[in-house]
């Protein structure tokens, strides 16, 4: 080995160097902080404004409107019409049934095969596994999207006889195939840490090893496995890509899995180019894009905070 | 020695900056994108000091941009709104207006759809949810699916202004990004309608389209939309920020010349009367 | 029914309940479903692998790849593209990794796990991991784009048109670093995770201060996990098309991208492009899965490099 010799360096340097990487490590949080201000300040004229309230005040994003003397008040998101509408209800149930049929699609086979790895596999099953899933993940959101739009869509039409052929079931299971590595991995990592000694004590007592699964491992990685769930429902909400080009961007109102839908997300991206600065319009994309982040930091922190009292259970209390 | 060399790399980068491009931008509308970057291609060959970007995004997006200020030229399928003057004059930009070439929107139907002719009328009430059955307007007895633009699209928007009568589209449509998005979704659906500028079909029939019941129906080509016989035809348009000059100028005049007007007529665009083309151009 | 054990009081001090384990359930169709997932999974992965690989594998060609595009996409490569992706992840690691590093590094050493400023930089870690990538878009539009790019016109560019104030590769470069922040921090961390302490402890025997010990030891020491983090994000960064579809993605650009404040091409963006807006979707069709090919093979390969400096990290912290 090389021989390391410290010069002593001046106290100031020092100093100067520690305050340097202390000032680098509140990147995460000034940076978090900042994408909220920015974004949300953009969104003000909505609450401020008059005249962007007037049109796209917060009322008018929830509640069913009027728009047309003489025909019945309902939810509409068509922002470019001579009577401009901002209802965000659409919206939100157009991301609500994506990210469910996502999560139906996901949770089944995500946590599944968490079960099997963790449970069944051999140690060679699952070396073959986690590389399965880790290429799973790799696969950029584009490519999904680009599959669903191409491929995807026409099997679903021809096999079910959809009326429509890019619809909210289409955009559903590619948004599942993007959430599957997370509900895999974060299951997978709370079932294998379920510490050996209540293995054991069950097979002490004679069980099986799917007795010992449904015994000990499950009741103790339950958390594990719902926040899992909870933190790919909030990736399927969030997602961008694959909806904007598998989900047919119609914003349509109804409860059937198989008509298009619009989501917040696909929205923004739609959108955001041909607004005006400034614009009621720019607002509202930008209170969209608050009303996510918001969403998203609430999901991410109850699933986080799931894991964590996981740990401390695991780890904590059972040495 | 790293450090020299990091800070030599990063003050090339920026110099850069410094000696700007000899660029035009131009953004807007997606009929006209095929245009443009044909435009730019054959004009560069001969200009080789300009460098002309295309981009598409429809034409609210080209009109947003030159409000803003992002782009030099914004090609547009539709006039600007009364909203976006405002919005221009509020910032200072002065929309300049030349209409480039001629085009009609043609309404796209599946090859098997036995429906061959529509009134506008027809065309009204089923983009707007009213008529909902092809055997409505004389077709097989199945749901039509409608398919569209998206809001910024310069299309979406003179379609609703014209055969919508300003009506808002059906919840039901399918919006897509592009009118080859639209003909390649009629093309796979038995069942769909799209419209789109008339430079676009492949794999698609286009619908006959009459005024009223009275009227002969007639198909888009170039010849009914020069002549003002297909209904639905419209003028394409660059704004420019104020009265085109210099390189903008010798640009546009190009493209409303001969030479520029026989290139769009070559790639399917309809072009502009000699005497029309000839009036626009600026001085 | 089999009872199971209360687990939140240790086995030892329980009372015993009567369990008994009858050999009833053997677990053949628990196995059997679970294995069926697990099959489902590999099936659809490779039908996706599969059908792009066919697909884009016969337009896949040195002039594919070194040519730009001709005849509005219907022809030539993609070459710009790649350029594009490259200088813009180039331009992103540069951002990411100094920040990530000495981030890893700061809760690493400078904090305890419990206190409470390591727990509030690790929320908004993983805050900013689960930011849906439109977000960012935005962000970079508001911040990049609007708020720096536009202080910076008007200090040093006063009449003019936007110079900073528009897309351009750098933005859209500082958009990436933020989003894939948190998997350079991550990975630095596990790096840090497997140095021994008796290689700190004899640092800091010879006489050496904590920032040389870091600057010298440590950082050294964590370079696997830190170039791991770096083909990571840039993996994810070459991937992402939300983020710079406002901050300077272009689709059809007659130059490369040379200056700080140009637009770029981009793979993930052009595969958007070309997917839903090209005009004859039939004729790009094969230089559409080119391209999606071509991104695929970039993210897997250097995926698959991360993979492999991982594991051979992890076997040596095994061992330690």
């Amino acid at each position: 080995m090389k021989e390391i010799k410290f010069k002593p360096k001046s106290k100031l340097k020092e100093f100067l160097g520690e305050k340097f990487i202390a000032v680098n490590a509140f990147a995460a949080l000034i940076g978090i902080l900042l994408i909220f201000t920015f974004i949300f300040k953009e969104a003000l004229p909505i609450f401020t404004d008059s005249e962007t309230r007037e049109e796209a005040g917060v009322d008018k994003m929830v509640f069913k409107q009027e728009y047309y003397e003489g025909r019945p008040s309902k939810w509409s998101w068509q922002p470019n019409s001579e009577v401009p509408k901002y209802s965000l209800f659409p919206l939100f149930i157009g991301s609500l049934k994506a990210a469910l049929i996502a999560m139906l699609f996901a949770v089944p086979l995500g946590v599944g095969a968490a079960i099997y790895s963790s449970e069944f596999a051999s140690r060679r099953m699952r070396e073959l596994i986690k590389p399965v899933i880790e290429l799973l993940a790799a696969l950029p959101s584009v490519v999904l999207g680009f599959f669903a739009l191409i491929v995807l869509a026409t099997f679903i039409q021809n096999l079910l006889g959809l009326t429509f052929r890019l619809n909210a079931l289409n955009a559903g299971i590619a948004l599942g195939l993007a959430v599957i590595p997370i509900v895999f991995t974060v299951a997978e990592d709370a079932m294998t840490s379920v510490p050996q000694s209540l293995r054991d004590a069950a097979i002490a007592l004679g069980a099986s090893p799917w007795q010992v699964s449904v015994s000990m491992v499950f009741p103790a990685a339950l958390p594990g496995i719902a926040a899992g769930v909870v933190l790919g429902f909030g990736r399927a909400i969030g997602e961008t890509m694959i909806v904007l080009m598998a989900s047919g961007n119609a914003a349509i109102i109804s409860a059937s899995l198989t008509d298009s839908v619009r989501t917040f997300s696909a929205t923004i991206a739609a959108e955001l180019a041909e607004v005006v600065f400034g614009s009621t319009h720019y607002s509202v994309l930008f209170f969209i894009g608050t009303l996510l982040f918001v969403l998203t930091f609430v999901i991410n922190l109850t699933g986080d905070m799931v894991l964590h009292k996981l740990k401390e259970r695991l780890q904590g209390k059972l040495r | 020695m790293k450090r020299i060399f990091i800070i030599a790399l990063a003050m090339t980068l920026l110099i850069g900056v410094v000696v700007a491009r000899n660029t035009i931008t131009v953004k807007g509308s997606d009929t006209l994108v095929r245009l443009g970057q044909r435009w730019a291609e054959e004009y560069m060959k001969t200009h080789p000091e300009i460098v002309i970007q295309v981009s598409g995004g429809g034409s609210g997006t080209g009109i947003a941009a030159l409000i803003n200020g992002g782009t030099d030229i914004c090609q547009a399928s539709r006039e600007m709104k009364d909203k976006e003057y405002e919005q221009a004059a509020e910032v200072g930009v002065e929309p300049f207006r030349i209409s480039v070439a001629l085009d009609g929107i043609a309404v796209f139907l599946n090859e098997e759809n036995p429906v061959d002719v529509l009134s506008t009328a027809q065309l009204k009430g089923i983009y707007t949810g009213a008529i909902t059955n092809w055997k409505e307007v004389g077709g097989a007895d199945d749901k039509i699916i409608l398919y569209g633009r998206e809001n910024n699209s310069g299309t979406y928007a003179f379609f609703k202004e014209h055969v919508l009568d300003k009506e808002d589209y059906s919840d039901y449509t399918q919006t897509l990004p592009g009118t080859a998005a639209v003909v390649n979704a009629v093309s796979k659906d038995k069942n769909g309608i799209g419209y789109g500028g008339i430079a676009w079909a492949k794999g698609v029939k286009y619908a006959a389209v009459k005024k009223n019941d009275t009227t002969e129906a007639v198909l888009p080509t170039v010849e009914t939309v020069s002549d003002g016989s297909y209904p639905i035809a419209r003028e394409l348009y660059w704004f420019f920020n104020g009265k085109p000059e210099g390189k903008l100028k010798a640009l546009v005049n190009w493209a409303l010349s001969a030479e520029g007007q026989k290139l769009a007529e070559e790639i399917d665009y309809v072009p502009l009367l000699d005497k029309q083309a000839k009036a626009n151009m600026v001085d | 029914m089999i009872e199971p054990i209360k687990i939140d009081r240790p086995p030892d001090r329980q009372i015993p309940r009567e369990l008994v384990f009858r050999p009833k359930s053997s677990g053949v169709v628990p196995r059997g479903l679970t294995l069926a997932a697990v099959l489902i999974i590999v099936v659809i992965l490779a039908i996706i692998l599969g059908n792009i690989f066919i697909g884009g594998v016969g337009t896949i060609n040195w002039k594919f790849l070194t040519h730009p595009p001709e005849q509005g996409m219907e022809a030539g490569g993609i070459f710009p593209a790649i350029f594009g992706t490259v200088a813009l992840v180039i331009l992103m690691v540069i951002a990411v990794v100094p920040v990530g590093v000495l981030t890893a590094v700061f809760l690493h050493e400078y904090t305890s796990p419990t206190s409470r400023v390591t727990r509030l930089i690790r929320v908004a870690i993983n805050n900013l991991a689960g930011v849906p990538s439109i977000v960012f878009g935005l962000f970079g539009l508001g911040f990049f784009i609007g708020f720096v790019g536009g202080a910076f016109d008007s200090i040093f560019y006063r009449g003019e048109g936007p110079v900073w104030g528009q897309p351009a590769i750098i933005w859209a470069a500082l958009t990436l670093a933020l989003l894939t922040l948190p998997v350079v921090i991550v990975s630095t961390e596990e790096a840090l995770r497997t140095i021994p302490s008796e290689i700190k402890d004899a640092s800091y025997a010879l006489g050496a201060t904590r920032l040389q010990t870091i600057a010298r030891v440590i950082i050294p020491q964590a370079l696997p996990g830190v170039f791991t983090g770096s083909i990571l994000a840039v993996s994810r960064g070459a991937g992402e098309v939300a983020p710079i579809m406002f901050t300077g993605a272009a689709y059809y650009l007659p130059y490369l991208p040379t200056r700080l404040n140009d637009q770029f091409m981009e793979l993930g963006y052009h595969i958007y492009v070309m997917a839903t807006q090209s005009p004859d979707i039939e004729a790009t069709k094969p230089i559409l899965y080119g391209t999606v090919l071509v991104l695929l093979l970039l993210t897997f390969m250097l995926n698959f490099v991360a993979i492999m400096i991982r594991s051979r990290m992890r076997k040596k912290r095994v061992n330690a």
